[in-house]
């Protein structure tokens, strides 16, 4: 049970959820966007979280779109995982959510939800880091397109929620692989997890679980990028170009993470050789 | 238009086992909550309250549903089916006969968890039957007498599908 009491809205356009935020925000309450809401009742029961009022943005009909519109395919940041995974219009992006949570919890987690989550996790952003795509966030004054990559990582303005994420077309059907270790069972937060795919003959990898928020580096690409070095050369050499803030915690300690980086490479790379 | 929920007790309606409810909710209050608290169903279980244990698993429109991570507000127009409504369904009869259960604490939620699988997918495999239960923990069964129920309904299922389709022929 949530032990504090908050107010609920549900607004139908951009414009309404805006404009709710900002009327509650200047009263002085505690507002949150809910997507999922997931986390929000999960926070709010554990005592970590607690908010005077959430918007629900299920009821804005551009959150819930999920088609291919002109060169690239726009999905809702209310959209769900289970329906993302059904559609599989970006297969790199239906592997790696399958991996997110179980089924049922799938059913309710959001890509909007994933990729503004406190954990830190958010295994969905893997895909969008390596397919060039774009967010559309709104906020007080318009509605503005941001590269995933900037994206990644900074907090958005007060007030400000993700309304799409847009993927470009020619980004969707390219060989690519995820893949995930856990703890123990296959449900569960990532020790490390990776979504790769090659363009113009390039391998292009991004990583969740190593650090404390998901990452692409250009440096470990152009290193596993480079056919004059072994195998072996290259990932020896990829461990090196890690950040120096691995996560050392209870799921895994720091060196248990770098030798599970080093031998996911291994195996991503035979399964891209093999797709190539 | 915009809907909206104060931080005070109101009535809403919610739809469960096809019959229309008069509630009163808090915006704070799960689903979960309301279908024990406020209309005494409860066959839903609180045990994790995290989304790990599927015990308060529900049907949302036909999907299942951790009714731990729902609030009841978001329910308000949807089609909510709890164990209470499965007395009669091929799924609870199947667990019966084949023994998937044991204290029955996790039992209401796997068989609507089961149940969804078995509409959504009549050609379920092992892998997709394997993804859905992951869903649900149980502390005492081995698992497999709940899949060798899944599966018994499924072939039945499809038993019944072709004698339909020699009849209209
Ligand atoms: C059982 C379980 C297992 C999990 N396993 C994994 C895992 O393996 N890997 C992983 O990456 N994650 C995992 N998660 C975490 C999950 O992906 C996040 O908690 C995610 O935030 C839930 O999505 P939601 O739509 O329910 O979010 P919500 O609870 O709605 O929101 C989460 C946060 O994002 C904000 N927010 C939501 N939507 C928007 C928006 N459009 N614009 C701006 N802010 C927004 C909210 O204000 C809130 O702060 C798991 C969660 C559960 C319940
Ligand atoms: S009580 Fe809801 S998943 Fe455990
Ligand atoms: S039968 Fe006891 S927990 Fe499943």
């Amino acid at each position: 049970m949530i032990s504090f009491d908050f107010e609920y809205f549900k607004p139908e356009s951009i414009d309404e959820a805006i404009k709710t935020f900002s009327s509650e925000w200047k009263l002085g309450k505690k507002v949150v966007y809910f997507s999922g809401g997931t986390e929000i009742i999960t926070f709010s029961r554990g005592g970590k979280l607690t908010v005077d009022t959430v918007i629900d943005l299920k009821g804005i009909p551009e959150c819930k779109v999920l088609e291919i519109q002109g060169d690239r395919l726009i999905i809702g940041a209310a959209v769900t995982l289970n329906q993302l995974i059904e559609s599989n219009l970006f297969p790199l992006l239906s592997e790696t959510t399958r991996r997110i949570a179980d089924h049922t919890s799938r059913n309710k987690i959001t890509i909007g939800g994933n990729l503004m989550s406190q954990l830190g996790y958010r295994e969905g952003l893997l895909p969008l880091l390596v397919a060039d795509a774009v967010v559309t966030v709104a906020n007080q004054t318009k509605i503005e397109e941001i590269p995933i990559e900037k994206f990644s990582g900074s907090e958005l303005k007060e007030g400000a929620f993700l309304t799409q994420i847009k993927v470009p077309v020619s980004n969707l059907k390219l060989p690519s692989k995820s893949i995930k270790r856990t703890r123990t069972s296959k449900v569960g937060y990532p020790i490390v997890s990776l979504a790769a795919l090659v363009h113009e003959g390039k391998i292009r990898v991004a990583f969740s679980g190593i650090n404390s928020l998901p990452f692409r580096s250009t440096v470990i690409e152009s290193i596993l990028n480079d056919k004059k070095m072994s195998d072996q050369q290259r990932i020896d050499k990829a461990i090196t170009k890690l950040p120096s803030t691995i996560t050392d915690d209870l799921l895994a300690s720091k060196g248990f993470r770098q030798y599970t980086f080093g031998k996911m490479l291994i195996e991503l790379n035979s399964v891209l050789e093999e797709k190539l | 238009m915009i809907s909206s929920n104060t931080r005070k007790y109101t009535v809403v309606s919610l739809l469960v086992n096809g019959v229309s409810h008069d509630v009163m909710i808090r915006s704070a209050d799960t689903l979960l909550y309301t279908l024990r608290e406020q209309l005494g169903l409860t066959g839903a279980k609180y045990a994790c309250g995290n989304g790990d244990c599927g015990a308060c698993t529900v049907l949302v429109n036909g999907k299942p549903m951790h009714s731990c991570l729902t609030l009841a507000i978001e329910s308000i127009n949807d089609e909510i089916t709890t164990i209470e409504s499965m007395k009669h369904s091929d799924i609870r009869s199947a667990f019966v006969a084949n023994w998937a259960i044991q204290c029955g604490y996790c039992t209401p939620g796997f068989i609507l968890n089961c149940h969804a699988l078995v509409n959504e997918h009549p050609d379920a495999d092992d892998e997709i039957i394997e993804e859905w239960l992951k869903s649900n923990l149980c502390r005492c069964t081995g698992y497999q007498e709940i899949k060798d129920a899944v599966k018994s309904v499924l072939e039945a299922n499809k038993l019944k599908a072709k004698e339909n389709s020699n009849l209209a022929q």
